[in-house]
């Protein structure tokens, strides 16, 4: 069973997440009437740039090459302690949810200095934007996340997820619904989704995430489209997580949950993008505050109501 | 019922961050609309189930009366008088906006510390104190802060729901005349301050409150 859940959990873990990407696409394909492309479009695209040669910048060091790669392997360890079909990982240990926060602060890192490393002008402020959001949402993570640890009384993902009040969730403690707002803010903001920052732009001077990978090429781009994929799994399925109640042994129940969970989030993320327009990039930060501000509402009834 | 309240008292702190962080007029009058419209909620939640027949229908009316004055007659008013007055949209606060949610934030935690020493003996809802506070907090916030005569409206109107919250604690004590005739004062209080505003920019071109302080306009 232990030997079945590690196989599933990785194979979910690796081969899933360029799926969801393609999935919000199809799902905004969709709501604007269009065919859209194929669901495993991702796919197609990451084996071709597989197959690519890269072309460096005479001015890139060994930080460029690396950036993409050390990007994937922290996301992909990142992966491994956040619980999927159950609701604990089997690679858990006290204390994880920091340490899972933090892997993912190292992936942001190095596709940041990856991003200085060339040189150019353009991806010098596209990793100050990524640098400052990323800063704000870090701030917002932390307290929301926060909210859920306090009742749970430790920062490990097995005691919150056991110690959530299902049948008296969203009414009667107000501050996991808040919690989970600024989560899904959260998620927008760090996947460069709108409303903070539009994935199908192609003007340097509003990307975010896009301006910061435009030097990188063949297999390189391959690893940073995966890498992004894999974050946005992630941070999917640590929503779920809070939302759902998920079982404690590996049954066909957590599966589905999962993957009806994830795909809802798709649906969510695909119509929020069909119906918002991109922030003002002067608001982003009036946006992320205001999430924070959210937490501290919810941290001050999670103090002040102690243990639910 | 209590979960309800909870729900309720949260929404309505949540929504005094929104006015506060929000920049456009209208989307504040909406926001202040909404919060009233909720509380409109509140009485009956709170006391629907250990009132007599009798108290039923006050706390009824009391819900009829708040959602009636509180989310469709007073933001209808303020509406007007913005559309009559010209103002532009724009809230033009006189710290910025950042700088006032958290200033805001600052008061939502001041708000559930001074529940927690003032220490009520035994409110129905954990969240009574706090909510009311911070909506009487937020609403002085919002009168202080803003350079325009209309937003000292809607600080008045949140500050009056914070009122309105804190009142709920002491339904046995309060009768439904004094409720209704609090509701009167405010729409009086709405159309005076709508009628001034008025005049107020036809004699001078804007209603900004820091020209107030001079003796000529």
């Amino acid at each position: 069973m232990l030997v079945l859940d590690i196989f599933i959990h990785l194979i979910l873990l690796i081969l899933f997440p360029p799926f969801l990407i393609g999935f919000i696409n199809k799902v905004k394909a969709w709501t604007a009437g269009k065919q859209g492309p194929s669901l495993f479009q991702v796919y197609y695209d990451i084996e071709k740039l597989l197959k690519k040669g890269a072309v460096y910048s005479s001015t890139a060091t060994w930080i460029f090459k690396a950036g993409p790669i050390l990007t994937s392997a922290s996301l992909v360890c990142a992966g491994l302690i956040l619980p999927m079909m159950r609701n604990h990982s089997t690679f858990g240990f006290t204390g994880d949810l920091i340490f899972f926060v933090y892997l993912f602060a190292l992936g942001h890192f190095f596709l940041l200095i990856s991003a200085l490393d060339v040189g150019s002008s353009f991806e010098g402020m596209g990793a100050s934007r990524g640098a400052a959001f990323g800063t704000f949402a870090e701030l917002a993570l932390f307290s929301a996340l926060a909210i859920f640890c306090i009742p749970a009384g430790s920062p490990t993902f097995k005691s919150v997820f056991t110690a959530l009040p299902w049948k008296t969730w969203g009414f009667a403690h107000p501050a996991y619904l808040a919690g989970a707002l600024v989560l899904l803010a959260v998620l927008l903001t760090e996947n460069s989704r709108l409303p903070i920052d539009d994935p199908n732009t192609h003007l340097e001077l509003t990307m975010i995430h896009e301006v910061m990978v435009l030097d990188h090429g063949g297999p390189d781009f391959a690893f940073i489209l995966y890498s992004s994929s894999l974050k946005l799994l992630l941070q999917a399925d640590l929503l779920i997580h809070f939302l759902l109640p998920f079982p404690s042994h590996l049954t066909e129940e957590g599966v589905l949950l999962l993957l009806s969970g994830i795909l809802g989030i798709g649906i969510l993320i695909g119509i929020l993008e069909s119906v918002t327009a991109r922030l003002r990039l002067q608001r982003i930060p009036q946006f992320l505050i205001g999430a924070f501000i959210l937490t501290v509402l919810g941290l001050m009834i999670s103090f002040y109501r102690g243990a639910p | 019922m209590i979960p309800y309240v909870n729900f309720i008292l949260t929404a309505a702190i949540a929504l005094n961050l929104y006015i506060v962080s929000s920049s456009r007029l209208r989307s504040c009058v909406q926001a202040a609309a909404l919060q009233g419209s909720v509380l409109a909620f509140l009485p009956i939640l709170l006391w629907g189930t250990q009132a007599s027949k009798l108290e039923i229908i006050n706390l009824l009316l009391i819900g009829i009366g708040t959602l009636g004055v509180k989310a469709l007659l007073i933001p209808f008013l303020m509406f007007r008088s913005i559309q009559e007055a010209n103002v532009r949209r724009e809230v033009e606060p006189f710290i910025s906006l950042h700088l006032s949610l958290s200033a805001a934030a600052v008061l939502v935690i001041i708000s559930f510390w001074i529940s927690k020493v003032t220490g009520l003996p035994h409110p129905p809802s954990a969240y009574l104190v706090p909510a009311a506070f911070s909506g009487i907090l937020i609403g002085f916030l919002i009168m202080v802060s803003r350079q325009k005569a209309i937003t000292q409206v809607i600080g008045y109107l949140i500050f009056e729901n914070g009122i309105f919250i804190f009142g709920q604690i002491l339904f046995q004590k309060i009768p439904l005349a004094v409720e209704l005739g609090v509701l009167l004062d405010l729409l009086v209080g709405i159309l005076v301050m709508g009628i001034a505003i008025y005049h107020i920019s036809r004699e001078f071109d804007h209603i900004d409150v820091s020209r107030l302080d001079g003796l000529k306009g």
